[in-house]
């Protein structure tokens, strides 16, 4: 029985040889979810931001509802959405999505409010009107504070996209959730590695990324 | 909206309100998994870190405990211990794998906000009580911890939520608890019942986040309710900075 005996490894090459394709649209399908949540997370949250930074009043209301948003159990909110859209991509990148928003929307208005306003008054004596002077000084220097976020949004949905793959949605999960019905643990081994894999890279390079796009930021430590 | 009436129909059914597979038994599972994790994860790791903050010792390692944890799936730890040991089903805790991946998904937090808490109470309020007199463990005892009181609970609000979300997954590997109805429900393809699960646990996760809510503003001193809000906000920030530093 060396087949049986292979099963239970919790490192068997074989089963990796024979499902890289699997392994693979996995793994593609992680990121596209990671990629997409966040992306659409931006797309609302910054607008959000920075409104909220600029009138006061919409900043507590925006962070009651997207706390909201985020306290839902993930493995509920996908379990509400899969009667509506079905076992697709789109059930995963809701929920996903709206995890984004507590952590974008308050790292973009903690990173406008702490621009000095020294540094605002300068740009209004030089000319700048409101919506430049947003675009030109103030986003860039509250860049760190949204790549922060960014990085924690980042990380956060890498681990419950995983998640998805419990309700059979493809994703990293889904290759855990194979490995525990069959059971084949070399699977579960697979996903769990490859997504702190995920995760961990992805950090390096929006940490990288902020390093690159910050220059003024790195000869004196700034915050 | 036939489906919304199969939902209503599921929850009308007196036999979904009974026995060991009714709600009331899966939601009393998925409170007792939540509370006795979490009530030993405060126990560990809380004294530790209101300790470690008052002494101002091990900081970088008491904030980037956290971020850490985040890389990893939280159910990771559940799912390979179950593979390695099976539930080892307990009497109080019910299942000990599912204790242990609750326990560790809840320290991380704890640690972060009880140690930001302490260690953030400023210089010149200790400065002052330690000239009046206090002793150290009264500095901490009369002192910093009703300052830190609303951080410290915002920490243990937020171990929470993560605990009773994750303890829903716990029935994926074959625990109890209201996890039990989606998958369960997904195995049977009955999606009402998915539904139905879902509604339960965001509820409970609803009402956890609101009841740690007020428990916080009601243990926080009268002098520093309106800086709640602006504290909570700071917990999680603190911990979000890029270089892992203690905004202080």
């Amino acid at each position: 029985m060396i087949f049986a005996a292979n099963v239970d490894r919790w490192l068997w090459w074989d089963w990796i040889d024979r499902n890289t394709d699997l392994i693979f649209t996995s793994l593609r399908e992680h990121a596209i979810l990671t990629v997409s949540a966040i992306g659409f997370g931006l797309l609302i949250a910054m607008p959000l931001g920075v409104a909220a930074a600029r009138w006061r009043w919409l900043y507590p209301p925006s962070l009651a509802i997207t706390g909201v948003l985020y306290t839902i159990p993930s493995l509920a909110a996908f379990a509400l959405l899969l009667p509506v859209t079905g076992l697709t991509r789109t059930t995963a990148l809701i929920p996903l999505t709206s995890y984004t928003l507590l952590i974008l929307v308050r790292n973009v208005v903690e990173g406008l409010d702490g621009v000095p306003s020294e540094i605002k008054d300068a740009a209004d004596g030089m000319g700048y009107g409101r919506f430049r002077r947003l675009i030109r000084i103030e986003l860039p220097l509250a860049l760190p504070t949204i790549m922060a976020g960014i990085r924690i949004a980042t990380v956060t949905v890498i681990g419950l996209a995983a998640v998805a793959g419990l309700l059979a949605i493809p994703s990293l999960g889904n290759l855990i959730y194979i490995g525990q019905n069959r059971p084949i643990r070399t699977a579960i081994t697979v996903g769990i590695a490859l997504s702190v894999a995920m995760a961990v890279t992805a950090d390096l390079l929006l940490a990288l990324a902020q390093w690159l796009l910050s220059p003024w930021a790195r000869s004196r430590d700034v915050r | 909206m036939s489906f919304l009436r199969d939902v209503a129909h599921w929850f009308n059914d007196p036999a979904n309100w009974k026995g060991p597979f009714g709600i009331p038994h899966r939601l009393f599972e998925h409170i007792q998994y939540s509370v006795v994790a979490l009530v030993a994860a405060v126990i560990v790791a809380m004294p530790l870190a209101v300790w470690l903050g008052h002494r101002r010792q091990f900081g970088t390692v008491a904030v980037n405990v956290s971020n850490i944890g985040r890389a990893i799936p939280s159910f990771a730890i559940l799912v390979l211990g179950t593979q390695q040991f099976g539930l080892l089903e307990y009497p109080i805790m019910g299942s000990f794998t599912t204790f242990i991946a609750l326990v560790a998904l809840a320290v991380p937090p704890l640690v972060t906000n009880s140690y930001v808490a302490v260690a953030e109470v400023p210089d010149d309020i200790r400065d002052a009580a330690r000239g009046m007199g206090m002793t150290e463990g009264e500095v901490l005892r009369k002192v910093e911890l009703p300052i830190a009181a609303p951080l410290l609970m915002a920490g243990v609000r937020t171990a929470a939520t993560a605990v009773v979300a994750t303890a829903t997954i716990a029935a994926f590997v074959g625990a109890g608890g209201l996890g039990r109805f989606i998958i369960d429900g997904r195995a049977q393809f009955k999606n009402e019942v998915i539904f139905a699960g879902a509604v339960l646990v965001a509820a409970l996760a609803l009402l956890t986040e609101l009841g740690l809510g007020a428990a916080q503003r009601w243990l926080t001193p009268r002098g520093l309710r309106a800086e709640v809000v602006a504290a909570r906000a700071a917990a999680v920030v603190s911990s979000a900075t890029p270089d892992g530093k203690v905004r202080l």
